[in-house]
């Protein structure tokens, strides 16, 4: 279902018992490390989703109930912070999440076409996920290099002055590198 | 004299000048000068100095800070926030602060923190920002080392903490309250105003929120006094700023430039004016919650309340351009969506309206519009507009809507009696 702003509304599953799944050596130093910049350890909630999202991609049921146990702040409050911040995915992405601008300088300068082609090339909508499991397709606001419009994020890299040229090379290599991965 | 204080440590080269370098050009000469004044003394100098704020609401910066309550004992604990959240649509100015003098800010965030007696400092930063994240870091731990900020005292005899906090995404963090709920590990839902933040902000402690370039004007005013602040400036407003311009420009970009200086200096100079021998229609001053001006306007210099009178804003001071061939109703309903994509929901103006706008907008676009359309869209935009929400994330959604209602009035009737978007 749709509402007018186009967000995709969600059914989401029910929680499952039994013990809490557990965080990593690693997520647990991190978090402790941003508990102590904040007055209490209700302000690292928000943190700790974005660490575990960094480790694992995204932030899955078992997720929210590792950090609800090890913080001690409501799974509902987390699911709260989870769906609300755009940058936290409560649904696993693809291994190369592409976040194409879509605000004002970039949509003067053919935003809408290369989304468009980007659609076509991946067959994705955006907020999908390619067959072959590479791409996800996200629209994003404004990417703060309208100087270099049209721009998108391809993980953390920045790519500017966009064209339907630059974008097949660059999905071109990345499934190149893909395809050795799993032929290693 | 120097001229350019923001930008005179970057160069043509893509990297953020480190922490040797900077110190080798005068680097923390501000910081160290502040450290001898007193707090108080410290805010009105930069007060009478003129500096405004350059998160868009050009307030001044010397008089938001004097609002922190004095009383020490009553209020042992304050805190500075640095709002790097730069989510405005057509606004690409603190990223360049960030990524290539990343100290400028620190030790800005460190003179504002003296000012206001803060000893922990946080830089909330929009998570797109990867690179600027990256070498802030750097800095910050290279500071912190150096013990240049970290072991001198405070105003509170402490030494003063920095952290960045990664967004987690939403146009909204960037609203000040917003953001410190944000900070909170809350929803970023803005907060009613009053209290205001540098009364009762981060978990209800006195709290200043900045914007970076805002924060970034502070080492050079502190070295070279307010009086050759003053004078930087062109007109009636102090220093110098960021100014930009995309579009269809022939050459887009940044520039530091004096207060003041006439929007047709950036565009047709700076610029290199419209490409492909466009034409000019118009203009949004300072990121996509301004009002549109158009070519009337070109010989308007650059100050907040200029630009005011003249019906927008200066905002954040990035010029995005229209030119002939681009449909002004397809950029105002593209900048509708991102505003009802970011509405946090609170307000029923806001989060009722901006579909509504989108809806009839769209219908225009496909040729499905009829003269109540219009009048619709201004009833719209009036219960958006200041006063009737919490925040002015709607009053902002509105400016570009009912700016274009005026200027490009022939536009949206043409796009009823034509059954459609002449543009396509
Ligand atoms: C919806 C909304 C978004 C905002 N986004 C930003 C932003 O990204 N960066 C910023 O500095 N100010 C932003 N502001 C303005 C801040 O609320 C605040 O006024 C500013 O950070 C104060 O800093 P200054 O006094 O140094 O300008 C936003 C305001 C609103 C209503
Ligand atoms: S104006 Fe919009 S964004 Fe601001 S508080 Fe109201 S609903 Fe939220
Ligand atoms: S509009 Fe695309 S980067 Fe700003």
């Amino acid at each position: 279902m749709t509402n007018p702003t186009g967000k995709v509304w969600q059914r989401i599953p029910a929680r499952q018992e039994g013990p809490a799944p557990e965080l990593s050596t690693e997520e647990i130093r991190a978090i402790d490390e941003e508990r102590s910049h904040y007055e209490n350890d209700a302000a690292a909630g928000l943190e700790a989703l974005r660490i575990v999202q960094r480790a694992r991609g995204w932030i899955s049921d078992d997720s929210l109930r590792a950090i609800s146990a090890y913080l001690g702040i409501a799974e509902a409050e987390l699911e709260g912070l989870a769906t609300y911040y755009q940058l936290l995915f409560r649904r696993p992405p693809g291994a190369e999440v592409l976040q194409l601008c879509r605000s004002s300088s970039c949509w003067i300068l053919g935003c809408e076409q290369l989304q468009g082609w980007l659609e076509q090339e991946l067959q994705v909508r955006p907020g999908e996920t390619t067959a072959d499991g590479i791409f996800t397709l996200l629209e994003n606001p404004c990417l703060g290099a309208c100087d270099r419009a049209p721009v998108m994020l391809l993980g953390e890299a920045l790519h500017t002055n966009l064209t339907e040229e630059k974008l097949r090379e660059v999905l071109a290599e990345k499934r190149r590198r893909h395809a050795d991965q799993s032929a290693d | 004299m120097l001229t350019n204080p923001l930008t005179k440590n970057i160069g043509a080269e893509d990297v953020a000048t480190d922490l040797q370098t900077y110190r080798d050009s005068d680097g923390y000469g501000g910081w160290l000068r502040a450290l001898k004044m007193s707090p108080d003394e410290l805010t009105q100098l930069v007060q009478k100095a003129g500096l405004r704020g350059r998160g868009g609401a050009g307030f001044n910066t010397g008089l938001k800070w004097s609002f922190v309550p004095t009383d020490r004992r009553a209020h042992p604990v304050r805190y500075l926030v640095c709002n790097a959240d730069e989510m405005e649509p057509g606004t690409f100015k603190d990223r360049l602060l960030m990524e290539r003098d990343p100290h400028l800010l620190l030790e800005g965030i460190a003179i504002a923190a003296h000012a206001i007696g803060a000893a922990t400092a946080y830089i909330f930063i929009r998570g797109e920002y990867h690179l600027a994240t990256q070498r802030l870091q750097r800095a910050i731990d290279e500071v912190t080392e150096s013990g240049l900020i970290a072991g001198e005292t405070t105003s509170l005899d402490q030494p003063l903490q920095i952290y960045l906090h990664c967004s987690s995404g939403n146009y909204i963090c960037g609203e000040e309250t917003a953001l410190l709920n944000a900070l909170e590990g809350k929803r970023a839902i803005p907060r009613a105003k009053p209290p205001y933040p540098q009364v009762s902000g981060l978990w209800g402690r006195p709290t200043v929120v900045n914007n970076v370039e805002t924060l970034c004007n502070l080492p050079h005013l502190l070295l070279h006094g307010a009086e050759w602040y003053r004078k930087l400036g062109r007109g009636e407003d102090s220093g110098t700023k960021l100014f930009g311009a995309s579009g269809k420009v022939n050459n887009p970009g940044l520039w530091e430039l004096p207060m003041g200086t006439p929007f047709r200096e950036v565009i047709e100079h700076h610029a290199g004016g419209l490409r492909d021998g466009l034409t000019l229609r118009g203009f949004l001053p300072g990121g996509g919650s301004t009002d549109f001006l158009g070519p009337q306007h070109l010989d308007l210099p650059m100050d907040y309340d200029t630009v005011r009178k003249a019906g927008s804003r200066l905002g954040t001071g990035t010029i995005t351009v229209l030119d002939e061939a681009t449909c002004p109703i397809g950029l105002v309903l593209n900048l509708s969506r991102f505003f009802a994509r970011e509405s946090c929901g609170w307000c029923t103006p806001c989060r009722d309206g901006l579909p509504w706008v989108v809806e009839i907008l769209q219908r225009l676009e496909n040729g499905e519009g009829t003269t109540n359309d219009i009048e619709l869209l201004r009833e719209h935009t009036a219960r958006m507009g200041p006063g009737n929400t919490f925040c002015a994330l709607a009053p902002g959604a509105a400016e570009p809507i009912q700016s274009a209602l005026k200027l490009f009035e022939q536009d949206f009737i043409d796009h009823i009696q034509g059954g459609g978007c002449p543009f396509h």
